[in-house]
C-alpha cells in the first residue's frame, strides 16, 4: 500500500555512475599529479610525487601508526569527554530555564574563541609531557556542536506526541524516556558527527603548539621543516585516515537512528 | 459534589454542564467555549460538528483533560475530567496519527500497556487482538514510515482502544484522509466500537461522517463557540453501504445541514 520513496536527487544519475564518477576522477587527478611531478619534473620540492609518499607511507606505517594512535586517542578521549558533558549540560538547559539562561550566552562565547589558540598556553600550565592540553583541546571543540544539537534537539517534541503521552497519564520521567530522548536521538547524532571531525583536528594542531614529541601533527611540523617532503605527506595521510574512521563511524551511527523517518 | 449526584452521573460517559473555556491571547480573552451542556450516555456515538472555531476541539480537550475548562464541570463515569485520565477511562486519537516513528506498529500499539506497567506477555496477547480488529496483523513489525496514511490512523485507533477505555475521544481523526479511505474507516470504525460498546466523542468538520457514524450530532456554531443544537439521527445499530444511499440517511444530513447554516447567517455567507 506504500509507494516507494525516490528522493528527487537520486534520479538524475543511476546509481553505478554515482559510484564510478567519483573515482574516475580521482585517478585523473592523481594522473595529472604525477605527470607534473615526475614526468616534467616541474614541482617545487615540497610537493613529491604520489609514489614517492605512498611508498614512505608502507615502509614507515610502524611509526605513522604508533603517532596515529597517539593523536587519535586525544581525539577520541576529548570527543567523548566533551559529548557527555554536552548532554549533560544540556539536559540540565533543556529542563530548567535559569541554567538554559546562564548557560547558552557561555557556550555561545566559548564557541567563537579560537581554540587551538591556546595551547600553548595550556601545555604551559599543564607542562611539556602531558597531553592533557591536547585533549582538553578536543574536548571544547567536540563539546560545543553536540551542546547546541542535544539542546535543540530535546525541544522539537511534536505537540500531537506530547498529547498522546499525556493522554495515557505518563509521568514526565515517562514522557522524558520514551518521547523527549528519542526525539533528540537524532540530533544528537548529528552533533556527535560535526563534533568528531572537528576533536581530530583540534588534537591534531594543536600538536603544531608543542607538547610531548608524539602525534601526526608533530611528526608533519618536524619532517616538514627537516625538509623530508614524501614522509611529511605520508604523515598527512595518517592523519586523513583517522578523520575518515572518526566520519565514517560516527555517519553510520547517525544513519542507524535516523532509519525510519517521521510520519 | 454529594454521593447521589455521582451515583446517578455514573451510567454517562461524559457529563458536561456549562462547560466553558477562555484562552488569554494579546488581544484580549478569546472565549473558545462558552455554557456547554453536553451529556453523552455509556455506548453512545456522538459526533460535535460546526465550523473552524466553534470549540468542537476545545470541548474534546477538555474532556481529555489535555486543556483545563474555564467554567462549568465536567464529569468523565462520574469523575473529575484528570481523574478520568488517570485512570485511562478514555482512549484517545488525532487528526495526526502521532505514532512515534522510531517504534514499530505492535510498540506503538502497546504505548499506554506499557506505561502502566502490564506484563510483556499480556502486552503481546493484547496487541495480537487489537491489530485483529484493525486488521493490521500482518504489519505489527513495521514502521509507521511504511505505511498509508489510513492505515496509521488505523494504528492509532488500535493504541487507542489498547486500555480497553469504555469512551473514546477522536478529533477529526480521518480529516486528512482521501474520501476513498475515509469511507471505508468510518465503516470499520462503527464495527469497531460496536465490537468494544465503548461510547465515541467524534470531532469531524464533515457532515455525511458526522451522519453515518453518529446516534446524535451535536451542531456547534463560533464565537462564542456554543452548541446549537443537537440532532438524533435515529438510524439504527447496522451502519453498512446501504445506508449510505437510503431516504433516512439523506434526510439527516439535510437536517445538519440546515441545522448549521441556520446557526449566525454572516457565517454561512463567509464560508
Amino acid at each position: 500500500m506504500t509507494a516507494p520513496r525516490v528522493p528527487v536527487g537520486e534520479r538524475t544519475l543511476p546509481s553505478w555512475l554515482r559510484f564510478v564518477a567519483p573515482v574516475v576522477v580521482g585517478i585523473l587527478m592523481l594522473a595529472l599529479w604525477i605527470l607534473y611531478v615526475d614526468v616534467f619534473a616541474a614541482a617545487p620540492r615540497m610537493l613529491p610525487s604520489p609514489t614517492a609518499i605512498g611508498a614512505e607511507l608502507v615502509l614507515r606505517w610502524d611509526i605513522i601508526f604508533e603517532d596515529m594512535l597517539v593523536t587519535a586517542t586525544n581525539a577520541l578521549i576529548g570527543l567523548v569527554v566533551g559529548s557527555l558533558l554536552a548532554i549533560v549540560l544540556a539536559g540540565l538547559a533543556a529542563t530548567a530555564r535559569p541554567i538554559d539562561g546562564m548557560l547558552t550566552p557561555l557556550v555561545a562565547a566559548l564557541a567563537v574563541v579560537p581554540i587551538v589558540a591556546i595551547t600553548p598556553i595550556l601545555n604551559t600550565m599543564f607542562g611539556a609531557s602531558s597531553q592533557f592540553g591536547r585533549i582538553a583541546v578536543a574536548t571544547i571543540a567536540a563539546f560545543i556542536p553536540v551542546f547546541v544539537n542535544v539542546l535543540r534537539g530535546l525541544r522539537q517534541t511534536r505537540p500531537v506526541h506530547r498529547d498522546v503521552l499525556r493522554a495515557s497519564a505518563a509521568t514526565s520521567a515517562q514522557t522524558f524516556r520514551l518521547l523527549t530522548l528519542p526525539t533528540a536521538l537524532p540530533y544528537l547524532m548529528t552533533g556527535l558527527r560535526i563534533a568528531a571531525s572537528l576533536a581530530v583536528i583540534a588534537a591534531l594542531v594543536a600538536e603544531y603548539f608543542g607538547g610531548p614529541a608524539d602525534g601526526i601533527g608533530t611528526a608533519i611540523a618536524t619532517y616538514a621543516k627537516s625538509g623530508r617532503a614524501a614522509l611529511a605527506w605520508a604523515y598527512v595521510v595518517g592523519g586523513i585516515l583517522i578523520g575518515l574512521v572518526f566520519f565514517l563511524v560516527t555517519s553510520l551511527l547517525e544513519r542507524l537512528v535516523t532509519r525510519h523517518s517521521s510520519v | 459534589m454529594t454521593e447521589t449526584t455521582v451515583g446517578i452521573t455514573k451510567d454517562l460517559a461524559v457529563r458536561a454542564v456549562g462547560v466553558g473555556k477562555i484562552f488569554p491571547t494579546k488581544g484580549g480573552e478569546v472565549i473558545a467555549l462558552d455554557g456547554a451542556d453536553l451529556d453523552v450516555a455509556a455506548g453512545e456515538f456522538v459526533s460535535l460538528i460546526g465550523p473552524s472555531g466553534c470549540g468542537k476541539s476545545t470541548l474534546l480537550r477538555l474532556i481529555a483533560d489535555l486543556d483545563q475548562a474555564s467554567s462549568g464541570t465536567l464529569e468523565i463515569f462520574g469523575k473529575p475530567a484528570r481523574r478520568a485520565r488517570v485512570d485511562q477511562d478514555y482512549g484517545i486519537a488525532f487528526q495526526q496519527s502521532g505514532l512515534l516513528p522510531w517504534r514499530t506498529v505492535a510498540a506503538n500499539i502497546s504505548l499506554p500497556l506499557e506505561l502502566h506497567g502490564t506484563s510483556r506477555s499480556e502486552r503481546t496477547a493484547r496487541v495480537a487482538e487489537l491489530a485483529e480488529l484493525v486488521g493490521l496483523s500482518d504489519f505489527i513489525d513495521r514502521y509507521p514510515d511504511q505505511l498509508s496514511g489510513g492505515m496509521q490512523q488505523r494504528v492509532a485507533i488500535a493504541r487507542a482502544l489498547a486500555t480497553r477505555p469504555r469512551l473514546l475521544l477522536m478529533d477529526e481523526p480521518f480529516g486528512a484522509l482521501d474520501e476513498m479511505t475515509r469511507e471505508y474507516l468510518q465503516t470499520e470504525l462503527t464495527r469497531i466500537t460496536a465490537e468494544t460498546g465503548a461510547a465515541v466523542v467524534f470531532v469531524t468538520h464533515s457532515i455525511p461522517e458526522a451522519v453515518f457514524l453518529s446516534d446524535r450530532v451535536v451542531v456547534m456554531s463560533p464565537r462564542p463557540g456554543r452548541i446549537t443544537d443537537v440532532i438524533t439521527t435515529g438510524l439504527g445499530a447496522e451502519r453498512d453501504e446501504s445506508l449510505r444511499e437510503s431516504p433516512a440517511y439523506f434526510e439527516r444530513v439535510t437536517a445538519v445541514r440546515e441545522a448549521l447554516h441556520g446557526a449566525p447567517i454572516e457565517r454561512a455567507n463567509e464560508r
